[in-house]
């Protein structure tokens, strides 16, 4: 079983699988939308005597703090128990995008190269990751959900609000990918 | 409300987004590239099972696990929220090549620079918060 699991999935087991997911919460009577928890964090930090927005009561909100909880140690069960020797299957093309600008594929799911502490103090890192955080973070809270609450729940219910914020988080993406890029990793 | 339910839940989400390489910043960067079919797979067999799963719900009034009907909740229709929103988060995704469940996947996974991920993610969060009434909605 561990070893059928840890081979690489396709991606048409892992589709279904997110969406098992969604399954789960709508059948315990809530809704998948992970990024509600950066409002949640916020809200029990006690931010909410300063700021409206934050005025509301988290521990309704708790169990999706939990799932959060759950989604940390699921990912170091996976990445401790679960992971394969075969370096992922990227295409070429992207390989060879990526080497043009410096970052070489190690087979990896993250870049070695940057997802370190090191990297993170040069400005590019402080970019990358604080910066690319503070989009994050403002974003799916003004668009009010992100891939799981916009892409998942939002699309499978057929929501038209969701479609925009898809095609919203594709124009950010690729506004990133071709215009930002090529200045930061030049 | 069983909390071991929730973290389960959760432990399975962060397996299935582990295994799907859906938390990887190559995978990410790919997705931008229109380089694979890999994301899009994954995103649209997820969301066709979820479009299926939806109405099937609908179709036979199915209810919770409390015995309630389940609802669906209708966002509201005004979309410069989520267009300029949505176009933000993007912006973030790929950078970090991160959604915000892969941020906290990807620290269970021992990529601990997430916390830096983690504390942008708030500050923007606190910053929208502040700042909302001001914004086009």
């Amino acid at each position: 079983m561990i070893t059928f699991l840890s081979q690489p999935w396709p991606w048409y087991v892992s589709g279904p699988a997110i969406a098992l997911i969604l399954a789960i919460l709508l059948f315990s009577g809530k809704t998948f939308g992970f990024s509600a928890n950066l409002s949640n964090i916020c809200s029990m930090m006690g931010l909410g005597k300063r700021i409206d927005y934050f005025k509301f009561d988290w521990k309704k909100q708790q169990w999706n703090l939990l799932f959060l909880a759950g989604s940390v140690i699921g990912g170091y069960i996976a990445a401790h128990y679960l992971q394969s020797n075969q370096p992922i299957s990227l295409s070429k093309s992207t390989i060879e995008d990526l080497k043009k600008m410096n970052i070489p594929f190690d087979g990896n799911m993250e870049p070695a190269s940057i997802f370190n502490w090191s990297y993170l103090f040069t400005g590019r890192g402080l970019l990358l990751f604080l910066g690319g955080g503070f989009l994050i973070g403002f974003g799916t809270r003004y668009a009010g959900g992100c891939t799981s609450g916009h892409a998942i729940s939002g699309l499978s219910a057929l929501q038209l609000p969701s479609l925009i914020a898809v095609i919203g988080f594709f124009i950010g993406g690729l506004f990133t990918t071709f215009i930002l890029f090529p200045f930061i990793f030049k | 409300m069983k909390p071991i339910k929730y973290i389960l839940t959760g432990i399975l989400f962060g397996i299935i987004m582990t295994k799907s390489e859906a938390v990887s910043w190559y995978r990410i960067q790919e997705m931008f590239r229109f380089q694979s079919i890999f994301m899009y797979g994954i995103i649209g067999t997820a969301v066709i099972s979820g479009v299926i799963l939806v109405a099937v719900i609908k179709r036979f009034r199915l209810k919770d696990t409390d015995g309630l009907p389940i609802q669906f909740s209708k966002k509201d229709k005004r979309w410069k929220k989520y267009l300029i929103g949505g176009s933000i988060f993007g912006m973030g995704w790929a950078l970090t090549g991160a959604c915000p469940g892969p941020i906290f996947v990807l620290l269970g996974q021992g990529y601990t620079v997430m916390l830096m991920v983690i504390a942008g993610a708030l500050a923007g969060t606190i910053l929208y918060g502040a700042l909302r009434n001001r914004l086009p909605q």
